[in-house]
Parts: C-alpha cells; structure tokens; sequence
C-alpha cells in the first residue's frame, strides 16, 4: 500500500517538472506574441493573431502529437520529457498570448502618451509604464490558465512520460484497484491546482495598487 | 523682439476628409503665458499634440528655440524632453507613487541617478504643493492632487514650454481652485505656458495673450482686456457670452457689462 502510494507520488514531481517548464516558456513565448500583436506594425500583427487562431482552434492533445514528433524527430531529438513539456508550452502560449493582450489593451493608450510626452521611447513606455501595470492585470486570468496547464500535464502521458495519470494507469492495471489509483491521482492533482491557485491569489493581492488613503 | 521659445507656421491637421485645424500660426515668447478658448471639437487639444510630435501633422512647421521640430529625422523623443504636456485626465502612471510618477523621466529619461533623482522629484512635489503626499498613489489621490503631480511630473524634466491640455476639465468644482493656483504661481514664475481652457477667470487674470479659435482656425487673438471688452469678431463675443453663461453668473455680469 506504501509502495502503491510512492509510485504514484514519484510521478507528482515530473508532472511539476513538466508544469514548471511549460509555464514559464508559454509565458515568453505568449508575451512576445502579445506585444508584437499589439505595438507591431500590420504583417506582424497579422502573423500573430494567425499564430493564436491555429493553436487555439486545434485540441490541445493533437498539436501535442504534432510537436512532439517535430521536436523529437531527426532534426532535433528531445527526450519525451522536454519535447512534451515544449510542446505545452508552446500550445500554452496561444492561450497566455490572448490574456496578456487583453492586460496590455486594458491599460489603455492613455499611459503610453503620457510616457511618450515626458521623451520615453515606446521601448523604455512599454518595459517601465505599460508592463508593470499589464502583468498586474493579467495574474487573475493567469492564475485561471496556470491550473489548465497543471492539468493538461497529464495529456504527456500520451507521449509515454511518466507522470502521475500515466502511473496511476499503470497501477491500476497490475494492482485491479482503479478506483485507489485514478482517486489517489485525483487528489494529488487536485491539492496541485488548489495550491497554485491560492498562490497565485496571494501574489495578485500582494501586488496590488492602493486605492484608499 | 525676443524670440518665440515655440512657433508653429501653417500648422495643418487632416483626418481623411475633415480639416482639424488648418494655416495655423502661433508664437509663444519666452515667459509668455498664452491662453487658447474656444467652441468644443475646434481642434485645440489636436493642435496641442501634433505641437510636441504626439500626433503626426499634415502641414506646416513647429519650431522649437528656433529649431524645426517636424523637420524629417528630428529626435521626437529628444524634443518630448523639451515639451511638457498636462492632460485632461491627468494620465499618472498607476503602478508608481505620487514620487515614483515624477522620478521616473529623471531616471529613465535624463539618466539622472536615483538619489539625484529623488531630490529633484521632491522639490518638484514641493513647488505643487504635494510633499507629503509623495508615497501616495494615484488612486489614493484625489483628482486635484492627482493634476499637480502630473504637473510636477512634467516641470521635472525642466521643459522650455508647457502645454496644457484642459486641464481642469475633469476635476469636480470644488477641487479646480487648487489646480489653477499652481498654474498661476508657473505664470508668476515665468514659465512659458501654452493652456486650452473653458476657465475664463484663469485666461482673464493670468494670461498674457488669449487665442481664440474656432472650426479649426484663429479668429483673434490678443490682450484679455482686447478680447473680453473689445472683441473685434462677434463669434468671440458671443462665445464669451455663452462660456461665461455656462461657468458663472460672476463672469456674465462682467463681461455683460463691458
């Protein structure tokens, strides 16, 4: 019973593994995207927003197929581990792309005239004026995606990592106890999300401008 | 004759088929405060924006201490430095403080380092009357106190010439008073000021010269006592007459008896 629960643990830490890595390169990537479909001119706009069409209009688990045998093909050879973590992130992007857009649009054009009138460039309005108040904005709605990709960690399994929906199959499999295995997965990727969520609440009510003297 | 510090020559503004304003001509002499009234849409908050390069022109020239600003390959960013702008809705930056709003052109901009920076920003928090309030944010600020940080923010940068754009217009009555006092003590100080304003008290006792324009044209421009007693166009008076209507029965009787 000791073992049956480790097993299934060990494989909490891949599916953080993998999170954390998906997160965090969606964000890069979903932000670069964001800004270009905003302060871009016309072709790079329109790049973008075909960019986030497409992976938002394909399930997630297929573009996940699709990457995966590109970033683990011939060309470039990643292990099971990144080429799935990559490919979340990189389906994350799409979704990080729209959130961040919306925060950038929602400081309004207002801030980046009053930067532009003291001689900032639109560079130094974007990183000093409109970021700091954008990335404020969007941590509510990020927090949102944040447990998705928590939870879509799990699609990895398809690729043959080892993490916990993958263990808890296996399990469930030699042991005949499904109920056991898939309510221990369950309830380990239910603490996950809870725990990032309330994180993420902290962080957004840390962060947050005063209103009252 | 001293020089204008600001001078727009046939300055033109087009959006697709409307003609915003059109052959404008306007010097601002240094020390000059110069007052520009007139009807809603005549393209005096445009004129103000295309002046510091905020808005792109159609026509014309700006010049700046001589130099032409709009000429191909001018720094914009250098010439903003120059040029400070006051906005209507006042247009701090929410995520710094009331010190953080006025020091950051000091640290970003000029490269002046933080200490220096911080010195300076207070100062300038001083002269708008607002020191203590220097950890404040803006939404922790009402909405005068919120226009003389962004005035502060602006004179931070030492500009050769402010403009100001309807600056008291989204203020509540009661707190207008404490924006147009820090303006009256910029004009008493001899700072050049360019001001669109419907606040025909402030344009009568502190202006030195008021523009009147109206679909996008001067129709005259002169002296307060010129222009509130001896307009030479009737639109003028009749504009007169109605702001004056509008913004208070002191300023009707007034002008009512001239």
């Amino acid at each position: 019973m000791s073992n049956f629960f480790s097993y299934i643990v060990q494989g909490t830490a891949i599916t953080v593994g993998v999170t954390l890595i998906a997160l965090p390169f969606g964000l890069v990537l979903g932000l670069l995207m964001a800004l270009v479909h905003t302060y871009g001119g016309k072709l790079l706009n329109r790049i973008a927003a075909a960019y986030s069409l497409l992976m938002r209009g394909v399930p997630p688990i297929v573009l996940l197929f699709i990457l995966y045998f590109i970033l683990s093909g011939k060309l470039i050879n990643l292990s099971p581990f990144w080429a799935g973590s990559l490919s979340l992130g990189i389906v994350s992007s799409a979704y990080q792309m729209e959130i961040l857009r919306g925060a950038l649009l929602a400081v309004g054009g207002g801030q980046m005239v009053a930067a532009r009138a003291i001689g900032m460039s639109r560079l130094q309005s974007i990183q000093y004026i409109i970021l700091p108040q954008a990335l404020r904005l969007a941590i509510p709605p990020w927090s949102n995606e944040a447990s998705i990709v928590l939870k879509d960690s799990s699609l990895v399994y398809a690729l043959g990592v080892p993490e916990i929906l993958r263990r808890a199959q296996q399990l469930s499999a030699t042991t005949q106890q499904p109920f056991l295995a898939y309510g221990i997965a369950a309830l380990i990727y239910f603490v996950l999300v809870f725990a990032t969520n309330r994180a993420l609440d902290y962080l957004s009510e840390r962060t947050k401008l005063p209103t009252h003297p | 004759m001293t020089n204008p510090i600001l001078e727009t020559r046939k300055l033109t503004k087009i959006y697709g088929q409307n003609i915003i304003f059109k052959n404008i001509d306007l010097k601002v002499n240094e020390g000059e405060t110069i007052v520009i009234i007139g009807p809603s849409g005549t393209g005096k908050s445009t004129l103000l924006r295309c002046i510091n390069l905020l808005t792109p022109h159609d026509g014309g020239q700006v010049f700046l201490d001589g130099a032409e600003i709009t000429a191909k390959g001018h720094d914009e960013d250098q010439v903003r430095q120059h040029i400070g702008m006051v906005f209507q809705n006042f247009l701090l930056f929410n995520h710094l403080t009331a010190l953080g709003n006025v020091m950051i052109g000091l640290t970003k901009v000029k490269k002046m380092p933080k200490e220096q920076a911080r010195a300076k920003a207070m100062e300038e928090l001083n002269r708008v009357g607002l020191a203590d309030r220097a950890d404040h944010y803006p939404g922790q600020l009402s909405g005068g106190q919120q226009q003389r940080v962004a005035i502060a923010r602006a004179l931070a940068m030492d500009p050769r010439v402010m403009l100001f754009d309807e600056p008291t217009s989204a203020l509540d009555p009661e707190l207008i008073g404490e924006v147009l006092g820090v303006m009256e003590k910029l004009a008493r100080d001899h700072m050049t000021m360019l001001v669109v304003t419907h606040e025909m008290g402030f344009a009568r006792e502190v202006a030195d010269r008021i523009v009147f324009m109206e679909k996008g044209s001067i129709v005259e421009e002169g002296s307060p006592d010129d222009l509130f007693y001896h307009p030479k166009h009737e639109r003028t008076r009749e504009f007169l007459w109605k702001i004056s209507e509008l913004y208070g029965k002191k300023e009707k009787e007034k002008t009512g008896a001239a």
